[in-house]
């Protein structure tokens, strides 16, 4: 069997490392001494590329893989590859949409209840001994608010479908109204926010969607509100929410992803009305593998010239 | 000296007002004052100097209604004291604190916290099931640790949906619970006193064959003899090294110490307790743990369960005295 050469861009569970390599010719680009010397060196030969949400191909390394075909991305955030550049030299892209909607959503819901009822908090003050000099204080009901979902695709559905079984009110605010579907659409941003208790980043990042959870958002959302972001850090201006949350203009939020990971404002360490997580949406050994799967299957579509599983491009 | 009269109330009609005996206030009272019982007689035990029993047959013998907090026992002595009791009504979701058969006995009616809590305390067992199940607070601490970095992955958590949780008492709480986590794609299970025909989920006569079956359990039934440390030994082993179980009901409905030797062994995987055997204290092997969430009994306390309950407790006491039911009389003893 031809041994096909497939470049890693990071480290990734072993799972999914020990199916490519008994499938392909894995090279691990973090375990080069020299990234760019490594990719030359291996230019003739790599046809495909194994990345995640945090690791893509840019247009330069795009250019410099002229036998590149393929690019299997773990993740179904896409924004670090420049899809553009796929498209114009014929490169596939394929994602894995789906298999992680129900864990990302389930994280939103476990992250607006971790900080209306100050879960986190709650379990410092039992283990620091506190409980024993007296109650811990009043912490906010979930069930009932309203909750606003940015971007009602796949995983916003799956947040309001949860959600509902709090009884909560959905709004939402996408790139266009939904027609079938029951929830209250508001045409920005700015006016979900000023309607709605607890405010949830479910969209794609894309250039349109960058800071799209700004300052007025934020005062809109308010002293009592909450911002949940499951998306992507750059979805909001992260100066802005840490200064909005010390300031006490907004009244909490939720935290998975940031806009330099692993890097997190540490002005957001001391606050009890903030919860922050390093970036686990999709971090279930279930559905790991299950994305492990959909990379394996996709490469292994390709090569063998059968359709692709879950092709973005 | 104090009087048992209303500090407050100058109203010269006060001895007309309905006379209500509070031994010592429920939170609501601690958090919200009494006016919202502006329209009964407060006669308030803890404010005299009187020891309790003193105080009560000099000021207490023709009072018909009684309010109390969860954590006060109403034992046999202290309704020896009150002879004209007819009423109780409790602020407390549980009743593990009242004589029961006692009560019945001398055909004193009780009027429980109904379902006002039921919502916030369900919101909290999802809240805690997804905290241990995902990593919510370890993650937290790791982070403002400063550990995140990118090379060395957070340990990965587990899956909801599709997991089998069995619920340990499907009263109003229990079928809340259920609700929430259906829609999580979690298959619902339980036991219960008796079986309720108006639900669809299997049934379970006994919880070692529910534990059997279960990925994760939640405790939503009250303390009582029957379910003193019934989550023994036997049903957390059968529950099995991948089981969670998340405690919302009482403490001592779990055996403590097995609890905390089947977590240190890793006979399983983790807890999420709001309840303990004797709070406030929680055994120190749980202090250190990663895959347990530990909550200070604090399910109810929020602004809007504990306001509601003010409504709800002046509505059971005007219905009482104006001879209409109960809001939430407390049935089958």
């Amino acid at each position: 069997m031809e041994s096909i050469d497939v470049l890693m861009l990071c480290p990734m569970i072993s799972y999914l490392e020990q199916e490519l390599q008994r499938r392909y010719n894995v090279l691990k680009l973090w375990t080069a001494p020299e990234k760019s010397q490594f990719i030359k060196d291996h230019s003739a030969t790599i046809r495909a590329i194994v990345g995640d949400g945090g690791h893509g191909a840019d247009a330069e390394m795009i250019e410099a893989l002229p036998r590149l075909e393929i690019l299997s991305s773990n993740s179904v955030g896409v924004d670090k590859i420049d899809l553009k550049k796929c498209r114009e030299k014929g490169i596939r892209v394929t994602y894995t949409p789906d298999v992680l909607n129900d864990e990302v959503a389930d994280l939103a819901i476990g992250l607006i209840l971790a900080v209306l009822r100050r879960l986190c908090a709650s379990d410092r003050y039992v283990r620091s001994g506190k409980w024993k000099k007296g109650d811990f204080k009043l912490t906010t009901k979930f069930t009932g608010k309203t909750v606003g979902i940015i971007g009602l695709g796949r995983i916003g559905m799956a947040i309001a479908k949860r959600a509902e079984a709090f009884n909560c009110p959905i709004c939402y605010f996408s790139r266009t109204e939904k027609p079938d579907t029951k929830y209250k659409y508001y045409p920005s941003v700015l006016e979900l926010a000023s309607n709605c208790q607890i405010l949830v980043v479910a969209c794609s990042l894309t250039a349109e969607s960058r800071h799209i959870v700004n300052r007025e958002v934020m005062n809109a959302l308010g002293p009592k509100g909450v911002l949940i972001n499951i998306g992507r850090g750059p979805h909001v201006d992260e100066p802005e929410l840490v200064s909005a949350l010390v300031e006490g203009r907004l009244g909490g939020a939720g935290l998975d992803v940031y806009e330099h990971e692993p890097e997190v404002p540490e002005e957001l360490f001391s606050l009890e009305n903030v919860v922050l997580l390093p970036h686990v949406g999709t971090a279930t050994v279930e559905t790991r593998k299950a994305m492990a799967d959909l990379v394996v299957g996709n490469l292994e579509a390709h090569f063998s010239n059968k359709p692709l599983l879950t092709p973005l491009v | 000296m104090a009087t048992p009269n209303h500090p407050g109330n100058h109203d010269h009609q006060s001895k007309e007002l309905p006379q209500v005996l509070v031994l010592e206030p429920p939170p609501i009272m601690k958090l919200h004052g009494d006016r919202f019982l502006n329209d009964f007689q407060l006669l308030k035990a803890w404010e005299s100097p009187l020891p309790l029993d003193q105080f009560l047959s000099i000021h207490a013998q023709s009072v018909k209604a009684l309010l109390t907090p969860g954590r006060y026992p109403l034992t046999r002595n202290i309704l020896q004291l009150l002879p004209s009791l007819q009423l109780v009504v409790t602020t407390s979701a549980g009743l593990n604190h009242i004589d029961l058969p006692e009560f019945q006995r001398r055909g004193i009616a009780i009027a429980s916290a109904g379902d006002v809590y039921s919502e916030d305390v369900a919101d909290m067992a999802v809240g805690l099931l997804i905290d241990v199940l995902r990593k919510i607070s370890a993650a937290d601490r790791y982070v403002r640790k400063g550990l995140w970095d990118t090379k060395a992955e957070f340990p990965l958590g587990s899956k909801l949906c599709s997991k089998r949780v069995g619920i340990v008492g499907l009263g109003s709480i229990g079928q809340e619970v259920a609700k929430r986590l259906q829609a999580f794609g979690c298959r619902i299970i339980y036991t219960s006193r008796n079986k309720k025909p108006s639900v669809s989920y299997p049934y379970y006569s006994n919880v070692l064959e529910l534990a059997a079956d279960s990925d994760v359990l939640i405790i939503c039934c009250g303390l009582t003899e029957q379910t003193r440390h019934m989550i023994n030994k036997y049903v957390m082993l059968a529950l099995g090294k991948e089981g969670v179980v998340i405690n919302i009901g009482r403490g001592a409905i779990i055996d403590e110490k097995e609890l905390v030797q089947c977590l240190v062994q890793r006979e399983l995987a983790g807890a999420g307790l709001d309840v303990f055997e004797n709070e406030p204290h929680v055994p120190r092997e749980l202090l250190t743990m990663d895959n347990v969430v530990l909550s200070p009994h604090r399910a109810v306390r929020t602004p809007e369960s504990l306001t509601a309950m003010c409504e709800h407790v002046k509505g059971n006491l005007e219905a009482f005295f104006s001879n209409k039911p109960l809001l939430s009389p407390v049935m089958n003893i």
